[in-house]
């Protein structure tokens, strides 16, 4: 029977893998998602059509599958190697997740009334300066709340990593079980916790932005 | 009579088989004042915003100071006007809308410093001083750092007027300003419009259905009936003295007071 200390230590062990695939997914992940919603709403149809349809099939299809497509069938199929495990599980998850966030920050720029670009055509301001200055400023407003309800999907996506062989907190939950059967629901438990623990700061920042997008946006 | 600052040569609009304006032809000269009236649905936004180029026409030419706005020369052929051409002549139209459109995420003063800063860079010390002199002048000098939200409809029209100005446009349209006003707000709007139109040397192109207001500060008066102008002039004759039935019928439902 091993004791709490015991079973913490050896968690703790996949604490530094989830974090690293956590932070470098949302910061890969929100960079696919600018980009591709910002293509989404280009007039260029070539554009919106690619765009589409890499958001329509990685929505389409399950995270896990993709996870196992990167890992084991693109080498298998064309030699493909994408480096090291983590950047595999990198890329999964943010291609995973940057298709579902990309239609949130079209749909901000979408929700962006239509005088706001008119108001700036009639003071002459560039298509870019538009996009840059007036539209973007108040489209990240009405992202934020649900931007941040993704970064919490992300972190619980991060635990699917284990099954591409990765040594994350589930891993070694997993590891210590198969050792210590009975202590399954202890070890459960504190995993459960451990996850809630890494979310706080996240679904903080959730409830902050949603109040400041009530503040920030104002009919003008 | 000098060279025309704005003319319409027989431009037409369609909303898909919807025709909305059937053969417009009408000069600004410039520093004139121009009231459009007319019932809803006649036409008159869509007169002013394809001289704004939020419409484009779907036959004729728009000429402003001489230049045709919606179509250019590029070897020998008038092709459609592509975005350099359009922001070329843009600068000399300014425009306020009935629903001021204001920029809500930022002061006003930033509201009024944005396009001259970045579209005419003009140093942002330079801008500063003459946007707070702007909204001295309508009357917002002390509110300078408020955001819009904060503001009445009336005094956020009066900055979305400060910010048109900023521009220092030839043209000046007005979309139905004080149409979304609540009444007692109407009056601070009309007066700094009036103001400008006494400093006199912008032309201004006005939406309106105040009649009063138009009597008082037009030289001439559009009236726009189904998608076609039906009778122009002073605004006494056109006001005080309406020739056509429609344009009787039309002013039948305003109190016009002498």
């Amino acid at each position: 029977m091993g004791s709490l200390p015991d079973i913490f230590s050896t968690l703790v062990q996949g604490l530094k893998v989830t974090l690293l695939v956590l932070v470098l997914s949302i910061i890969c992940s929100t960079i696919i998602a600018l980009v591709a919603g910002l293509s989404r709403v280009s007039t260029n149809r070539l554009v919106t059509g690619v765009t589409g349809f890499y958001v329509e099939i990685f929505r389409g299809t399950s995270l896990i599958v993709q996870l196992f497509w990167f890992s084991y069938a693109l080498p298998g199929l064309f030699n493909i190697h994408l480096g090291s495990d983590i950047w595999v599980a990198v890329l999964a998850i943010s291609l995973n997740y940057g298709a579902y966030m990309s239609e949130i920050v079209r749909g901000s720029i979408q929700a962006v009334p239509a005088g706001q670009t008119e108001a700036s055509i009639a003071l002459n301001l560039s298509k870019f300066q538009r996009m840059r200055h007036i539209i973007i400023p108040q489209a990240i407003r009405m992202m934020l709340p649900e931007y941040g309800n993704y970064l919490i999907q992300i972190l619980k996506a991060t635990s699917l990593v284990s099954l591409i062989g990765l040594t994350d907190l589930l891993y070694y939950g997993n590891i210590y079980r198969s050792t210590h059967l009975s202590d399954s629901p202890t070890v459960y438990l504190l995993l459960l916790v451990m996850y809630f623990v890494i979310a706080l700061p996240l679904i903080a920042f959730t409830k902050k932005m949603e109040s400041m997008s009530k503040k920030g946006v104002a009919l003008g | 009579m000098d060279e025309p600052i704005v003319k319409y040569t027989d431009v037409h609009k369609s909303f898909g088989d919807i025709e909305v304006l059937k053969g417009i032809d009408l000069d600004i000269q410039p520093a004139e004042k121009v009231a459009l009236i007319g019932p809803s649905g006649s036409g008159k936004t869509t007169i002013i915003r394809m001289l704004m180029t939020l419409e484009e026409p779907t036959m004729g030419v728009i000429d402003v100071g001489g230049r045709n706005l919606w179509q250019m020369e590029k070897k020998g052929e008038w092709v459609r006007a592509d975005d350099p051409h359009l922001h070329s002549i843009r600068g000399d139209i300014g425009m306020v809308f009935q629903h001021f459109n204001l920029f809500p995420h930022m002061t006003i003063l930033e509201n009024c410093m944005l396009a001259p800063v970045l579209v005419k860079n003009e140093s942002k010390k330079e801008v500063k001083a003459t946007a707070v002199e702007m909204l001295e002048k309508v009357g917002l000098g002390d509110k300078i750092d408020l955001y819009p939200a904060q503001l009445s409809g009336g005094q956020k029209q009066r900055v979305a007027m400060a910010r048109a100005l900023m521009m220092r446009p030839k043209v000046m349209l007005f979309d139905e300003v004080t149409s979304a006003l609540d009444p007692e707000l109407v009056g601070e709007v009309l007066e700094v419009i009036r103001d400008l139109a006494k400093e006199g040397e912008m032309a201004m192109i006005l939406v309106t259905h105040e009649m009063d207001f138009a009597l008082d500060i037009a030289d001439r008066v559009v009236f726009l009936n189904d998608g076609v102008i039906e009778e122009e002039g002073h605004p006494e004759d056109i006001l005080v003295n309406p020739k056509s039935e429609r344009l009787q019928d039309f002013l039948s439902r305003f109190t016009v007071n002498r």
